[in-house]
Protein backbone atom coordinates (compact mmCIF):
# COMPACT_ATOMS: atom_id res chain seq x y z
CA UNK A 1 0.00 0.00 0.00
CA UNK A 2 1.26 3.53 -1.13
CA UNK A 3 1.80 5.54 2.44
CA UNK A 4 -0.54 8.26 2.85
CA UNK A 5 -0.12 10.87 5.47
CA UNK A 6 -3.03 13.29 7.36
CA UNK A 7 -6.63 13.04 7.55
CA UNK A 8 -6.47 10.74 4.17
CA UNK A 9 -4.37 7.83 5.78
CA UNK A 10 -6.47 4.71 6.43
CA UNK A 11 -4.77 3.42 9.32
CA UNK A 12 -5.12 6.68 10.83
CA UNK A 13 -8.88 6.65 10.06
CA UNK A 14 -9.18 3.49 11.32
CA UNK A 15 -7.54 4.51 15.02
CA UNK A 16 -9.86 7.50 15.19
CA UNK A 17 -12.61 4.84 14.57
CA UNK A 18 -11.21 2.20 17.20
CA UNK A 19 -10.78 4.96 19.62
CA UNK A 20 -14.49 6.66 19.26
CA UNK A 21 -16.32 2.93 19.58
CA UNK A 22 -13.98 2.38 22.62
CA UNK A 23 -14.46 5.75 24.20
CA UNK A 24 -18.53 5.15 23.52
CA UNK A 25 -18.15 1.45 24.90
CA UNK A 26 -16.73 3.19 28.01
CA UNK A 27 -19.52 6.18 28.12
CA UNK A 28 -22.24 3.65 27.44
CA UNK A 29 -20.76 1.37 30.71
CA UNK A 30 -22.10 3.98 33.27
CA UNK A 31 -25.15 3.68 32.81
CA UNK A 32 -24.95 0.12 33.90
CA UNK A 33 -24.17 -0.12 37.75
CA UNK A 34 -24.55 -4.17 37.58
CA UNK A 35 -21.67 -3.90 35.40
CA UNK A 36 -19.10 -2.70 38.55
CA UNK A 37 -20.34 -6.28 40.62
CA UNK A 38 -17.48 -8.35 41.91
CA UNK A 39 -18.75 -11.94 41.84
CA UNK A 40 -17.52 -15.54 43.06
CA UNK A 41 -15.05 -14.03 45.91
CA UNK A 42 -13.92 -10.69 44.42
CA UNK A 43 -13.80 -11.55 40.80
CA UNK A 44 -15.01 -8.32 38.77
CA UNK A 45 -18.33 -9.53 36.34
CA UNK A 46 -17.58 -10.15 32.74
CA UNK A 47 -21.30 -10.61 31.78
CA UNK A 48 -20.90 -12.30 28.40
CA UNK A 49 -24.64 -13.87 28.38
CA UNK A 50 -26.53 -11.20 26.06
CA UNK A 51 -28.12 -13.53 23.93
CA UNK A 52 -30.10 -14.99 27.62
CA UNK A 53 -30.90 -11.32 28.73
CA UNK A 54 -29.21 -8.13 28.81
CA UNK A 55 -28.67 -5.83 31.80
CA UNK A 56 -30.75 -2.95 32.09
CA UNK A 57 -28.84 1.09 32.41
CA UNK A 58 -30.24 3.05 35.31
CA UNK A 59 -32.43 5.25 32.21
CA UNK A 60 -34.71 1.95 31.93
CA UNK A 61 -34.92 1.21 35.86
CA UNK A 62 -35.69 5.11 36.82
CA UNK A 63 -38.52 5.03 34.02
CA UNK A 64 -40.32 1.89 35.62
CA UNK A 65 -39.41 2.95 39.11
CA UNK A 66 -40.99 5.97 38.25
CA UNK A 67 -44.19 4.71 37.13
CA UNK A 68 -44.48 2.74 39.88
CA UNK A 69 -43.59 5.67 42.75
CA UNK A 70 -45.90 8.04 40.81
CA UNK A 71 -48.22 6.65 38.30
CA UNK A 72 -49.40 3.38 39.07
CA UNK A 73 -52.83 2.81 37.59
CA UNK A 74 -54.60 0.40 35.45
CA UNK A 75 -55.06 1.16 31.80
CA UNK A 76 -57.27 1.80 29.49
CA UNK A 77 -60.59 2.07 31.81
CA UNK A 78 -60.40 4.56 35.04
CA UNK A 79 -62.19 7.70 34.35
CA UNK A 80 -59.73 9.34 36.61
CA UNK A 81 -56.32 11.28 36.29
CA UNK A 82 -53.48 8.25 37.20
CA UNK A 83 -55.67 5.80 34.48
CA UNK A 84 -55.14 8.30 32.07
CA UNK A 85 -51.55 9.08 32.82
CA UNK A 86 -50.77 5.65 32.78
CA UNK A 87 -52.71 4.43 29.47
CA UNK A 88 -50.79 7.72 27.96
CA UNK A 89 -47.29 6.21 28.73
CA UNK A 90 -48.39 2.85 28.13
CA UNK A 91 -49.11 3.91 24.45
CA UNK A 92 -46.45 6.45 24.29
CA UNK A 93 -44.13 3.06 24.51
CA UNK A 94 -46.15 1.48 22.50
CA UNK A 95 -45.74 4.00 19.03
CA UNK A 96 -41.69 4.42 20.66
CA UNK A 97 -41.37 0.96 19.59
CA UNK A 98 -43.39 0.88 16.04
CA UNK A 99 -41.43 3.70 15.50
CA UNK A 100 -37.83 1.70 16.07
CA UNK A 101 -38.99 -1.28 13.91
CA UNK A 102 -41.02 0.92 11.35
CA UNK A 103 -44.25 -0.38 12.24
CA UNK A 104 -47.37 1.61 12.49
CA UNK A 105 -49.01 1.86 16.05
CA UNK A 106 -51.51 -0.56 14.77
CA UNK A 107 -49.53 -3.39 13.89
CA UNK A 108 -47.46 -3.90 16.87
CA UNK A 109 -48.44 -5.92 20.15
CA UNK A 110 -47.22 -5.80 23.48
CA UNK A 111 -46.32 -9.28 24.56
CA UNK A 112 -44.82 -10.95 27.37
CA UNK A 113 -41.65 -12.19 25.23
CA UNK A 114 -40.69 -13.69 22.17
CA UNK A 115 -42.41 -17.35 22.85
CA UNK A 116 -45.58 -15.38 23.18
CA UNK A 117 -45.93 -13.39 19.84
CA UNK A 118 -44.70 -16.83 18.19
CA UNK A 119 -47.44 -18.83 20.11
CA UNK A 120 -49.88 -15.89 19.43
CA UNK A 121 -49.54 -16.40 15.11
CA UNK A 122 -49.36 -20.21 15.51
CA UNK A 123 -52.77 -20.45 17.68
CA UNK A 124 -54.04 -17.91 15.85
CA UNK A 125 -53.72 -19.11 12.21
CA UNK A 126 -54.75 -22.81 13.70
CA UNK A 127 -58.15 -22.52 12.39
CA UNK A 128 -56.83 -21.56 8.91
CA UNK A 129 -54.96 -24.91 8.30
CA UNK A 130 -55.89 -28.36 6.82
CA UNK A 131 -54.33 -31.48 6.38
CA UNK A 132 -51.77 -31.27 3.90
CA UNK A 133 -51.11 -27.87 4.01
CA UNK A 134 -47.04 -27.38 4.94
CA UNK A 135 -45.59 -24.69 7.83
CA UNK A 136 -41.62 -24.23 6.72
CA UNK A 137 -39.29 -23.87 9.57
CA UNK A 138 -35.45 -24.53 9.69
CA UNK A 139 -32.78 -26.30 10.82
CA UNK A 140 -31.96 -23.48 13.59
CA UNK A 141 -35.07 -22.88 14.95
CA UNK A 142 -35.25 -22.61 18.99
CA UNK A 143 -37.57 -24.70 20.56
CA UNK A 144 -39.95 -21.46 21.05
CA UNK A 145 -40.00 -21.40 17.09
CA UNK A 146 -40.58 -24.96 17.02
CA UNK A 147 -42.56 -26.80 19.21
CA UNK A 148 -45.36 -23.96 19.19
CA UNK A 149 -45.57 -25.58 15.26
CA UNK A 150 -45.38 -29.22 16.04
CA UNK A 151 -48.55 -28.70 18.25
CA UNK A 152 -50.22 -26.92 15.40
CA UNK A 153 -49.33 -29.86 12.80
CA UNK A 154 -50.40 -32.14 15.18
CA UNK A 155 -53.72 -30.48 15.84
CA UNK A 156 -54.54 -29.44 11.87
CA UNK A 157 -52.85 -32.26 10.04
CA UNK A 158 -50.18 -29.79 8.54
CA UNK A 159 -46.83 -30.62 7.84
CA UNK A 160 -43.76 -29.78 8.75
CA UNK A 161 -40.54 -28.86 6.49
CA UNK A 162 -37.08 -27.73 7.27
CA UNK A 163 -34.94 -25.10 5.27
CA UNK A 164 -31.45 -27.13 5.82
CA UNK A 165 -28.09 -25.82 6.03
CA UNK A 166 -25.49 -28.31 5.65
CA UNK A 167 -22.83 -26.93 6.61
CA UNK A 168 -24.52 -24.97 10.14
CA UNK A 169 -23.41 -21.70 8.84
CA UNK A 170 -26.17 -19.71 7.08
CA UNK A 171 -29.47 -21.23 6.10
CA UNK A 172 -29.28 -22.24 2.30
CA UNK A 173 -31.44 -20.51 0.01
CA UNK A 174 -31.54 -23.08 -2.37
CA UNK A 175 -33.14 -25.40 0.35
CA UNK A 176 -35.78 -22.80 0.90
CA UNK A 177 -36.65 -23.03 -2.96
CA UNK A 178 -37.18 -26.64 -2.34
CA UNK A 179 -39.24 -26.76 0.38
CA UNK A 180 -41.07 -23.62 0.08
CA UNK A 181 -44.41 -24.76 -2.08
CA UNK A 182 -48.00 -23.95 -2.97
CA UNK A 183 -49.03 -25.68 0.12
CA UNK A 184 -46.79 -23.52 2.29
CA UNK A 185 -49.10 -21.41 4.49
CA UNK A 186 -46.49 -20.14 6.78
CA UNK A 187 -42.98 -19.85 6.58
CA UNK A 188 -41.69 -19.19 10.50
CA UNK A 189 -37.39 -18.64 10.67
CA UNK A 190 -35.24 -17.14 12.96
CA UNK A 191 -33.25 -14.21 11.34
CA UNK A 192 -30.36 -14.49 14.29
CA UNK A 193 -29.70 -17.60 15.32
CA UNK A 194 -29.62 -17.87 18.59
CA UNK A 195 -27.21 -21.25 19.10
CA UNK A 196 -24.90 -20.19 15.97
CA UNK A 197 -25.29 -16.37 15.50
CA UNK A 198 -25.78 -16.77 11.89
CA UNK A 199 -28.13 -14.45 10.12
CA UNK A 200 -30.69 -15.54 8.00
CA UNK A 201 -31.44 -14.14 4.56
CA UNK A 202 -34.98 -13.77 5.46
CA UNK A 203 -36.07 -10.54 2.99
CA UNK A 204 -34.84 -13.67 0.25
CA UNK A 205 -36.62 -16.79 2.64
CA UNK A 206 -39.52 -13.80 2.42
CA UNK A 207 -40.06 -13.14 -1.07
CA UNK A 208 -39.95 -17.15 -2.16
CA UNK A 209 -43.03 -16.82 0.62
CA UNK A 210 -45.16 -14.48 -1.03
CA UNK A 211 -44.46 -16.04 -4.23
CA UNK A 212 -45.91 -19.19 -3.38
CA UNK A 213 -48.80 -17.24 -1.22
CA UNK A 214 -47.59 -18.09 2.13
CA UNK A 215 -46.87 -16.01 4.98
CA UNK A 216 -43.89 -15.56 7.02
CA UNK A 217 -43.35 -14.63 10.21
CA UNK A 218 -39.59 -14.09 11.64
CA UNK A 219 -38.17 -14.82 15.08
CA UNK A 220 -36.32 -11.46 15.93
CA UNK A 221 -35.23 -12.50 19.45
CA UNK A 222 -31.70 -12.29 18.45
CA UNK A 223 -32.11 -9.64 15.68
CA UNK A 224 -33.96 -6.60 16.96
CA UNK A 225 -31.98 -5.73 19.62
CA UNK A 226 -28.62 -5.69 17.45
CA UNK A 227 -29.77 -5.00 13.95
CA UNK A 228 -31.58 -1.80 12.58
CA UNK A 229 -34.97 -3.54 11.68
CA UNK A 230 -37.21 -2.11 9.41
CA UNK A 231 -40.24 -4.08 8.70
CA UNK A 232 -41.32 -2.84 5.77
CA UNK A 233 -38.33 -2.85 3.68
CA UNK A 234 -37.89 -6.70 5.36
CA UNK A 235 -41.49 -7.40 4.13
CA UNK A 236 -42.11 -9.68 6.60
CA UNK A 237 -45.43 -10.57 7.63
CA UNK A 238 -44.75 -11.06 11.28
CA UNK A 239 -42.26 -10.54 13.87
CA UNK A 240 -41.55 -11.49 17.18
CA UNK A 241 -38.60 -10.40 19.62
CA UNK A 242 -38.36 -9.82 23.46
CA UNK A 243 -37.73 -6.89 25.74
CA UNK A 244 -35.27 -8.04 27.95
CA UNK A 245 -32.90 -9.10 25.55
CA UNK A 246 -32.64 -4.90 24.39
CA UNK A 247 -31.84 -3.52 27.71
CA UNK A 248 -36.23 -3.89 28.62
CA UNK A 249 -37.17 -5.63 32.00
CA UNK A 250 -38.11 -8.76 31.83
CA UNK A 251 -41.49 -9.68 30.64
CA UNK A 252 -41.96 -7.37 27.58
CA UNK A 253 -41.55 -8.55 23.91
CA UNK A 254 -43.74 -7.49 21.07
CA UNK A 255 -45.23 -8.94 17.80
CA UNK A 256 -45.51 -7.25 14.66
CA UNK A 257 -47.91 -7.89 12.24
CA UNK A 258 -49.06 -6.63 8.84
CA UNK A 259 -52.70 -4.74 9.76
CA UNK A 260 -53.87 -6.91 7.21
CA UNK A 261 -52.36 -9.57 8.69
CA UNK A 262 -53.20 -8.71 12.45
CA UNK A 263 -57.23 -8.28 11.38
CA UNK A 264 -56.99 -11.81 9.56
CA UNK A 265 -55.16 -13.28 12.85
CA UNK A 266 -57.53 -15.09 15.52
CA UNK A 267 -56.45 -13.43 18.75
CA UNK A 268 -55.41 -16.39 21.18
CA UNK A 269 -56.08 -15.23 24.74
CA UNK A 270 -59.37 -14.23 25.10
CA UNK A 271 -60.98 -11.77 28.09
CA UNK A 272 -61.01 -8.02 29.23
CA UNK A 273 -59.41 -5.50 27.45
CA UNK A 274 -59.63 -7.01 23.90
CA UNK A 275 -63.32 -7.26 23.55
CA UNK A 276 -65.36 -4.52 22.16
CA UNK A 277 -69.08 -6.06 22.55
CA UNK A 278 -70.08 -8.71 24.70
CA UNK A 279 -73.23 -10.40 25.69
CA UNK A 280 -74.30 -13.28 27.42
CA UNK A 281 -73.58 -15.62 23.71
CA UNK A 282 -70.93 -13.63 21.96
CA UNK A 283 -68.39 -11.19 21.95
CA UNK A 284 -66.73 -8.63 19.61
CA UNK A 285 -62.87 -8.00 19.50
CA UNK A 286 -60.95 -4.30 20.32
CA UNK A 287 -59.29 -2.89 17.97
CA UNK A 288 -55.25 -3.44 16.52
CA UNK A 289 -53.16 -3.58 18.84
CA UNK A 290 -55.52 -4.09 22.17
CA UNK A 291 -57.39 -7.15 20.21
CA UNK A 292 -54.14 -9.56 21.21
CA UNK A 293 -53.14 -7.91 24.88
CA UNK A 294 -55.96 -9.63 26.92
CA UNK A 295 -56.04 -9.08 30.44
CA UNK A 296 -54.11 -6.06 32.51
CA UNK A 297 -50.69 -5.33 30.67
CA UNK A 298 -47.76 -5.13 32.38
CA UNK A 299 -47.55 -1.39 31.72
CA UNK A 300 -44.35 -0.85 34.54
CA UNK A 301 -42.66 -3.53 32.05
CA UNK A 302 -43.94 -1.53 29.09
CA UNK A 303 -42.91 2.38 29.92
CA UNK A 304 -39.33 0.15 30.81
CA UNK A 305 -39.21 -1.10 27.36
CA UNK A 306 -40.19 2.25 25.20
CA UNK A 307 -37.20 3.85 27.68
CA UNK A 308 -35.22 1.16 26.39
CA UNK A 309 -35.75 2.19 22.35
CA UNK A 310 -35.05 5.56 23.54
CA UNK A 311 -32.04 5.07 25.00
CA UNK A 312 -30.75 2.48 22.19
CA UNK A 313 -31.91 5.34 19.36
CA UNK A 314 -29.83 7.94 21.10
CA UNK A 315 -26.87 5.71 20.47
CA UNK A 316 -27.65 4.64 17.50
CA UNK A 317 -28.97 0.91 15.85
CA UNK A 318 -25.86 1.42 13.18
CA UNK A 319 -23.42 2.41 15.51
CA UNK A 320 -25.24 -0.97 18.55
CA UNK A 321 -23.85 -3.09 14.88
CA UNK A 322 -20.81 -1.79 14.57
CA UNK A 323 -20.04 -1.91 18.59
CA UNK A 324 -20.46 -5.92 18.10
CA UNK A 325 -18.64 -5.96 14.53
CA UNK A 326 -16.01 -4.65 16.56
CA UNK A 327 -15.97 -6.93 19.77
CA UNK A 328 -16.97 -10.08 17.16
CA UNK A 329 -14.25 -9.66 14.72
CA UNK A 330 -11.62 -8.76 17.61
CA UNK A 331 -12.91 -12.14 18.93
CA UNK A 332 -13.06 -14.63 16.42
CA UNK A 333 -9.11 -13.36 15.79
CA UNK A 334 -7.97 -14.18 19.77
CA UNK A 335 -10.33 -17.38 19.56
CA UNK A 336 -8.64 -18.13 15.83
CA UNK A 337 -5.30 -18.49 18.54
CA UNK A 338 -6.50 -21.42 20.32
CA UNK A 339 -5.64 -24.47 18.27
CA UNK A 340 -8.30 -26.14 21.11
CA UNK A 341 -11.01 -24.16 20.72
CA UNK A 342 -13.94 -24.77 17.38
CA UNK A 343 -15.36 -22.25 16.27
CA UNK A 344 -19.33 -23.13 14.84
CA UNK A 345 -21.03 -20.83 12.86
CA UNK A 346 -21.24 -18.11 10.30
CA UNK A 347 -18.11 -15.47 9.04
CA UNK A 348 -17.99 -12.25 10.53
CA UNK A 349 -20.57 -11.03 8.06
CA UNK A 350 -23.08 -13.04 8.77
CA UNK A 351 -22.93 -13.37 12.08
CA UNK A 352 -24.34 -11.55 15.13
CA UNK A 353 -23.07 -11.15 18.76
CA UNK A 354 -23.00 -14.82 19.62
CA UNK A 355 -20.06 -16.83 19.49
CA UNK A 356 -20.40 -20.83 20.03
CA UNK A 357 -17.54 -22.74 20.81
CA UNK A 358 -16.24 -26.05 21.97
CA UNK A 359 -12.63 -26.82 24.20
CA UNK A 360 -10.70 -29.82 23.78
CA UNK A 361 -8.28 -30.84 26.72
CA UNK A 362 -5.06 -32.58 27.35
CA UNK A 363 -2.99 -34.28 24.55
CA UNK A 364 -5.74 -36.89 23.22
CA UNK A 365 -7.93 -33.36 22.62
CA UNK A 366 -10.55 -34.67 24.85
CA UNK A 367 -14.03 -33.11 24.48
CA UNK A 368 -14.72 -30.79 27.58
CA UNK A 369 -18.44 -30.94 28.34
CA UNK A 370 -19.68 -27.02 28.27
CA UNK A 371 -20.87 -27.05 31.54
CA UNK A 372 -17.10 -27.52 32.91
CA UNK A 373 -16.02 -25.31 30.87
CA UNK A 374 -18.64 -22.34 32.26
CA UNK A 375 -18.34 -23.51 35.49
CA UNK A 376 -14.17 -22.77 35.33
CA UNK A 377 -15.20 -19.62 33.10
CA UNK A 378 -17.88 -18.67 36.48
CA UNK A 379 -14.42 -19.25 38.68
CA UNK A 380 -12.86 -16.18 37.18
CA UNK A 381 -16.29 -14.15 37.55
CA UNK A 382 -16.97 -14.66 33.82
CA UNK A 383 -20.93 -15.34 33.09
CA UNK A 384 -21.06 -17.37 29.71
CA UNK A 385 -24.07 -19.76 29.06
CA UNK A 386 -23.53 -23.36 28.23
CA UNK A 387 -26.00 -26.21 27.17
CA UNK A 388 -28.09 -26.80 24.40
CA UNK A 389 -29.41 -23.36 23.95
CA UNK A 390 -33.12 -24.64 23.71
CA UNK A 391 -32.07 -25.86 20.06
CA UNK A 392 -31.65 -30.14 20.86
CA UNK A 393 -32.34 -31.01 16.97
CA UNK A 394 -30.26 -28.77 16.05
CA UNK A 395 -26.91 -29.92 18.51
CA UNK A 396 -28.14 -33.72 17.89
CA UNK A 397 -27.51 -32.73 13.74
CA UNK A 398 -24.10 -31.09 14.29
CA UNK A 399 -23.22 -34.23 16.44
CA UNK A 400 -22.51 -32.56 19.92
CA UNK A 401 -23.78 -32.64 22.85
CA UNK A 402 -23.23 -28.79 23.69
CA UNK A 403 -21.87 -25.78 22.88
CA UNK A 404 -20.26 -22.65 25.29
CA UNK A 405 -21.64 -19.42 23.91
CA UNK A 406 -20.65 -16.19 24.33
CA UNK A 407 -22.55 -13.20 23.41
CA UNK A 408 -22.19 -9.41 23.59
CA UNK A 409 -24.01 -6.32 23.83
CA UNK A 410 -23.29 -2.55 23.56
CA UNK A 411 -21.41 -2.50 27.36
CA UNK A 412 -18.97 -5.39 26.52
CA UNK A 413 -14.70 -4.55 25.82
CA UNK A 414 -12.37 -5.56 24.19
CA UNK A 415 -10.54 -6.30 28.18
CA UNK A 416 -13.40 -8.37 28.77
CA UNK A 417 -12.42 -10.95 25.66
CA UNK A 418 -9.03 -11.23 26.49
CA UNK A 419 -9.81 -11.97 30.33
CA UNK A 420 -12.15 -15.07 28.55
CA UNK A 421 -9.41 -16.08 26.38
CA UNK A 422 -7.09 -16.24 29.27
CA UNK A 423 -10.00 -18.40 31.61
CA UNK A 424 -10.50 -20.98 28.29
CA UNK A 425 -6.30 -21.42 28.96
CA UNK A 426 -7.05 -22.44 32.48
CA UNK A 427 -9.72 -24.52 31.00
CA UNK A 428 -7.53 -26.08 29.23
CA UNK A 429 -5.14 -26.74 31.29
CA UNK A 430 -6.64 -27.95 33.65
CA UNK A 431 -8.08 -31.31 31.84
CA UNK A 432 -4.14 -31.49 30.58
CA UNK B 1 -10.97 -18.64 45.04
CA UNK B 2 -10.76 -22.60 45.37
CA UNK B 3 -11.75 -24.38 42.32
CA UNK B 4 -13.98 -27.42 42.27
CA UNK B 5 -11.49 -29.05 39.23
CA UNK B 6 -9.82 -30.41 41.93
CA UNK B 7 -6.62 -32.99 41.07
CA UNK B 8 -9.31 -35.79 41.95
CA UNK B 9 -12.57 -34.98 39.88
CA UNK B 10 -9.93 -34.58 36.87
CA UNK B 11 -8.28 -37.82 37.58
CA UNK B 12 -11.94 -39.86 37.79
CA UNK B 13 -12.98 -37.78 35.12
CA UNK B 14 -10.17 -39.17 32.57
CA UNK B 15 -9.44 -42.22 33.98
CA UNK B 16 -12.90 -43.38 35.11
CA UNK B 17 -12.97 -46.29 37.52
CA UNK B 18 -15.54 -48.81 36.81
CA UNK B 19 -16.61 -47.56 33.73
CA UNK B 20 -17.98 -50.87 32.53
CA UNK B 21 -21.36 -52.71 31.82
CA UNK B 22 -21.94 -55.84 33.78
CA UNK B 23 -24.27 -58.71 31.99
CA UNK B 24 -24.84 -60.12 35.14
CA UNK B 25 -25.74 -57.24 37.28
CA UNK B 26 -28.53 -57.81 39.84
CA UNK B 27 -30.12 -54.29 38.60
CA UNK B 28 -29.38 -51.82 36.13
CA UNK B 29 -30.75 -48.79 35.78
CA UNK B 30 -30.42 -45.22 33.92
CA UNK B 31 -31.69 -41.34 33.81
CA UNK B 32 -30.29 -38.14 32.64
CA UNK B 33 -29.95 -34.63 33.60
CA UNK B 34 -32.95 -33.01 31.08
CA UNK B 35 -31.11 -29.44 31.70
CA UNK B 36 -28.08 -30.50 30.47
CA UNK B 37 -28.50 -33.85 28.87
CA UNK B 38 -25.84 -35.66 30.97
CA UNK B 39 -26.79 -39.56 31.27
CA UNK B 40 -25.86 -42.12 33.48
CA UNK B 41 -26.42 -45.91 33.65
CA UNK B 42 -25.57 -47.72 36.57
CA UNK B 43 -25.12 -51.37 36.81
CA UNK B 44 -25.02 -53.74 40.12
CA UNK B 45 -24.32 -56.83 41.33
CA UNK B 46 -25.68 -57.96 44.76
CA UNK B 47 -23.31 -61.15 45.87
CA UNK B 48 -24.83 -63.80 48.35
CA UNK B 49 -24.01 -61.77 51.12
CA UNK B 50 -26.34 -59.21 50.45
CA UNK B 51 -23.27 -56.80 49.45
CA UNK B 52 -22.59 -55.10 46.46
CA UNK B 53 -19.42 -57.51 44.39
CA UNK B 54 -19.84 -55.53 41.56
CA UNK B 55 -20.49 -52.42 40.10
CA UNK B 56 -20.17 -50.53 36.57
CA UNK B 57 -21.86 -47.81 34.58
CA UNK B 58 -21.66 -46.09 31.64
CA UNK B 59 -22.31 -42.24 30.80
CA UNK B 60 -21.12 -39.41 29.32
CA UNK B 61 -21.65 -35.41 30.55
CA UNK B 62 -19.83 -33.03 32.40
CA UNK B 63 -16.53 -33.99 34.39
CA UNK B 64 -18.73 -33.37 37.74
CA UNK B 65 -21.30 -35.50 36.59
CA UNK B 66 -18.79 -38.53 35.65
CA UNK B 67 -16.73 -38.42 38.03
CA UNK B 68 -19.22 -38.52 40.58
CA UNK B 69 -20.48 -41.78 39.62
CA UNK B 70 -17.30 -43.25 39.15
CA UNK B 71 -16.40 -42.22 42.58
CA UNK B 72 -19.72 -43.54 43.71
CA UNK B 73 -19.54 -46.77 42.20
CA UNK B 74 -16.21 -47.41 45.01
CA UNK B 75 -17.98 -45.74 47.34
CA UNK B 76 -21.00 -48.63 47.34
CA UNK B 77 -18.55 -51.86 46.74
CA UNK B 78 -19.39 -53.81 49.54
CA UNK B 79 -22.27 -52.00 50.77
CA UNK B 80 -25.57 -53.64 51.61
CA UNK B 81 -28.83 -52.81 49.83
CA UNK B 82 -30.03 -50.60 53.38
CA UNK B 83 -26.70 -48.75 53.48
CA UNK B 84 -27.03 -48.02 50.31
CA UNK B 85 -30.60 -46.47 50.89
CA UNK B 86 -29.22 -44.60 53.55
CA UNK B 87 -26.96 -42.56 51.20
CA UNK B 88 -27.87 -38.97 51.03
CA UNK B 89 -26.55 -36.17 48.80
CA UNK B 90 -24.63 -34.82 52.43
CA UNK B 91 -22.73 -38.04 51.77
CA UNK B 92 -21.87 -37.20 47.91
CA UNK B 93 -20.71 -33.84 48.86
CA UNK B 94 -18.96 -35.28 51.44
CA UNK B 95 -17.57 -37.82 48.73
CA UNK B 96 -16.36 -35.23 46.01
CA UNK B 97 -14.69 -32.69 49.26
CA UNK B 98 -15.30 -29.58 46.81
CA UNK B 99 -17.91 -26.54 47.53
CA UNK B 100 -21.12 -27.06 44.78
CA UNK B 101 -23.56 -24.60 43.68
CA UNK B 102 -27.03 -25.63 43.31
CA UNK B 103 -26.95 -26.27 39.43
CA UNK B 104 -23.42 -28.21 40.04
CA UNK B 105 -25.08 -30.18 42.61
CA UNK B 106 -27.79 -31.69 40.55
CA UNK B 107 -24.79 -32.52 38.23
CA UNK B 108 -22.76 -34.67 41.09
CA UNK B 109 -25.74 -35.90 42.40
CA UNK B 110 -27.54 -37.44 38.98
CA UNK B 111 -25.23 -40.87 40.18
CA UNK B 112 -26.93 -41.64 43.44
CA UNK B 113 -30.19 -40.38 41.99
CA UNK B 114 -29.97 -43.58 39.25
CA UNK B 115 -28.83 -45.95 42.06
CA UNK B 116 -32.00 -45.21 44.18
CA UNK B 117 -34.14 -45.86 41.28
CA UNK B 118 -32.21 -48.71 40.33
CA UNK B 119 -32.88 -49.67 44.15
CA UNK B 120 -36.89 -48.92 43.92
CA UNK B 121 -37.28 -51.56 40.63
CA UNK B 122 -34.64 -54.12 41.75
CA UNK B 123 -37.19 -53.94 45.02
CA UNK B 124 -40.54 -54.26 42.51
CA UNK B 125 -40.98 -50.84 42.81
CA UNK B 126 -42.59 -48.33 39.74
CA UNK B 127 -39.86 -45.40 38.40
CA UNK B 128 -40.61 -42.85 36.30
CA UNK B 129 -37.49 -41.89 34.43
CA UNK B 130 -37.32 -38.67 32.79
CA UNK B 131 -36.51 -39.63 29.10
CA UNK B 132 -39.52 -41.36 28.87
CA UNK B 133 -41.46 -38.33 28.88
CA UNK B 134 -42.73 -37.01 25.59
CA UNK B 135 -45.19 -34.09 25.35
CA UNK B 136 -48.29 -35.02 24.27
Amino acid sequence: MKPLFGRLNPLVVMMNQVASIEHEISEIRKDFPILNRKVRNGEPLVYLDNAATTQKPKQVIDAVSDYYLNVNANVHRGIHFLSEEASELYEAAHQEVADFIGAKFTELVFTKNTTEGLNTVAYGMMDKLTKGDEIVLSRFEHHSNLVPFQQVAKRTGAVLKFIESPNFDVLDLNSAEQVITDKTKLVAVTHISNALGSISPVKEIGKIAHDHGAKILVDGAQSVPHLKIDVKSMDCDFLAFAGHKMLAPMGTGGLYGKEEDLLELNPFLFGGEMIRYVDFETATWNELPWKFEAGTPNVGGGVGLGEAVKYLNKIGMDKVRSIEHYLMSYALDRFSELDFVTVYGADLEHRGGVLSFNVTGGKDGMFIHPHDVSSILDEHGIAIRAGHHCAQPLMRAMDIPATSRISFYIYNTKEEIDKAVEALEVVQKTFN
Amino acid sequence: MTSIYQEQIIDYYKYPRNKKVLDDASFDYGDQNPVCGDEIHLFVKIGEDGKVSDVGFQGRGCAISQASVSLLTELISGMSVEEMKKLTNEDIKEMLGIPLTPVRLKCAILGLKVLEGGIIKFEGGEVGSSTEQKGE
